[in-house]
């Protein structure tokens, strides 16, 4: 498990854009560095984040090495019922860990 | 105290030493004429080695402030560890002429610096050593107006003096919050220090408060000497949130002292707001500023990569790897003066050395430094591999206080070096 700080709004207006923020606490290795005595450091990033709320699909980013540690990631989204919005994503050991939130439509 | 040119020998032109009289009155042709703006530990400085290393050199000093008042140790004043006055500083002994007036432009072109009060300078070769200005623009909510209900206290002065009294206000129990900005800045260290001296000075003072430090940087300069004076001088009372735990501040809120980062909010008592800087407003107007707001330089005699005849020395400048710092301020500008001296009669400016060390304090008789020296290569100032160092993480009180009076002798030095 690794820190996770999600932000989304308790409460959204209809169809009104609204801002998700997510900081993870991930050391993103990008697998290109050498230790001090010159061994490969294996690469280990989150290399899948997926969002759904209710049921649909809203956001699927590929990530790769390039990004920097503790990646802060940042979109828009709409909704036009209440619902539950889960953040899901997966490293290089295949672990996989989620974040939910509930939105409140009014 | 080393500046780092490797040597001080200048073979010096002879000049006539006539024509060195008012800032009105036109000079005898032939005597070089050197205008440093800006009189912090930089400009200062390097008036002063002008005066040394090119003594025939017609040098004007030209700084708003009839008083200067020193940045370093100023986060003893805030804990009331200190007086103000000691942080004061005048020009008389400077040695150069020193024109009180403010430079409000530059025209390299015509190698003229036009000042506040009608003069006209010309120069040969212009040092620009304007420190900071506050980047306004760039902190949500953050303004002059803030700056009265949320001091930054990073120019020492009048907003020293206000931080200081709202923490002598604050009642027991009370919140102080400080927000730390993303690199570059002043002082690389200095708000770690301040955490920690507002940290003695709670425990001291005001033992149920707490300090919150939010941060947009995740590591920072000596960390390791930092968080383990910390832990065991101020556990329960000092929390640093790192930008990964979410400490960035994205915007503050001057009428309820309020911080917001983009996870949450956090509601001070006494607010520090640390924020975005940029080199002294007559970098933008002499155009040496770049797009980032800082100055890049030619590392061996600091002359503007933007501007031909304009050297830019101290915080101002993009140093590279060497910080913001007084001490590298008075190194570069002895390191500037010595290259303008070897220019102005014709000569190659050595491959110089640059020193910095910075000392910080935990708590009064409690220590730590770091010391780097410095090189340039590949156009930009580089570290030195394991030239410098950190002070040892485990080390007895008794170092940690000699330390401590260690920054005591490097101050009276350095400001001895600067003002006279």
């Amino acid at each position: 498990m690794v820190r996770v700080l999600l932000n989304v709004p308790r409460q959204v207006r209809r169809n009104e854009p609204f801002d998700v923020k997510l900081l993870i606490s991930h050391p993103m290795e990008s697998g290109q560095r050498r230790d001090a005595v010159g061994l490969a450091i294996p690469r280990d990033i989150i290399n899948l984040l997926v969002v759904t709320y209710g049921n649909e699909e809203v956001l699927r980013m590929d990530l790769f090495p390039a990004i920097a540690a503790n990646p802060f990631l940042a979109f828009s989204m709409t909704a036009v019922a209440s619902g539950t919005l889960s953040i899901t994503f997966t490293d290089d050991h295949g672990v996989t860990q989620s974040e939910t939130a509930t939105v409140e439509v009014v | 105290m080393v500046g780092g040119a490797k040597t001080m020998s200048v073979t010096r032109r002879s000049v006539v030493a006539g024509g060195l009289a008012l800032p009105f009155a036109a000079r005898a042709a032939g005597s070089p004429r050197v205008v440093v703006i800006g009189g912090g530990f930089g400009g200062a400085s390097a008036a002063r080695a002008l005066g040394r290393y090119a003594p025939g050199v017609d040098v004007t000093l030209v700084e708003a402030n009839a008083t200067f008042t020193a940045c370093p140790f100023s986060n003893h004043v805030i804990a009331g560890l200190r007086d103000i006055a000691a942080q004061r500083f005048g020009y008389k002994s400077v040695g150069t002429k020193v024109v009180h007036a403010e430079a409000t432009g530059v025209d390299a072109t015509a190698r003229r610096v036009t000042l506040n009060n009608g003069t006209v300078l010309a120069y040969d070769r212009l040092i620009l050593s304007p420190g900071i200005d506050i980047a306004w623009d760039k902190l949500p909510g953050y303004d002059e107006a803030a700056s009265e209900r949320m001091p930054h206290a990073w120019k020492a002065g009048a907003q020293t003096l206000l931080l200081r009294k709202q923490l002598a206000a604050m009642k027991d129990g009370g919140t102080v919050v400080m927000s730390v900005p993303a690199n570059p800045y002043r002082c690389p260290p200095g708000p770690y220090e301040r955490a920690s001296l507002i940290a003695w000075y709670l425990k001291t003072h005001k033992p149920r408060s707490k300090l919150l430090v939010l941060d947009a940087k995740d590591a920072f300069s000596k960390q390791k000497l930092f968080q383990a004076g910390w832990a065991k001088l101020y556990p329960g009372i000092l929390k640093w949130v790192s930008a990964s735990d979410g400490g960035t501040v994205t915007r503050v809120d001057p009428a309820t002292l309020t911080f917001a980062t983009d996870f949450g909010s956090h509601k001070a008592d006494v607010a520090n707001v640390i924020p975005p800087q940029k080199a002294g407003r007559i970098a933008a107007v002499a155009g040496v500023a770049d797009k980032t707001g800082w100055c890049p330089i030619d590392p061996v005699t600091f002359e503007s990569r933007l501007v031909p005849g304009v050297h830019v020395i101290g915080d101002a400048a993009i140093a590279g790897a060497m910080p913001k710092s007084a001490f590298a301020a008075n190194a570069q500008a002895k390191v500037c003066a010595l290259a303008i001296a070897r220019l102005l009669e014709g000569g190659t400016p050595d491959d110089p050395r640059l020193i910095n060390t910075c000392y910080s304090l935990l708590a009064p008789h409690y220590g730590i430094s770091v010391a780097g020296i410095y090189r340039p290569a590949k156009g930009l100032l580089t570290d030195i591999p394991d030239a410098g160092g950190t002070s040892p993480l485990d080390a007895p009180d008794s170092f940690r206080a000699q330390e401590a009076a260690n920054a005591d002798a490097w101050f009276r030095t350095i400001t001895h070096e600067a003002f006279g």
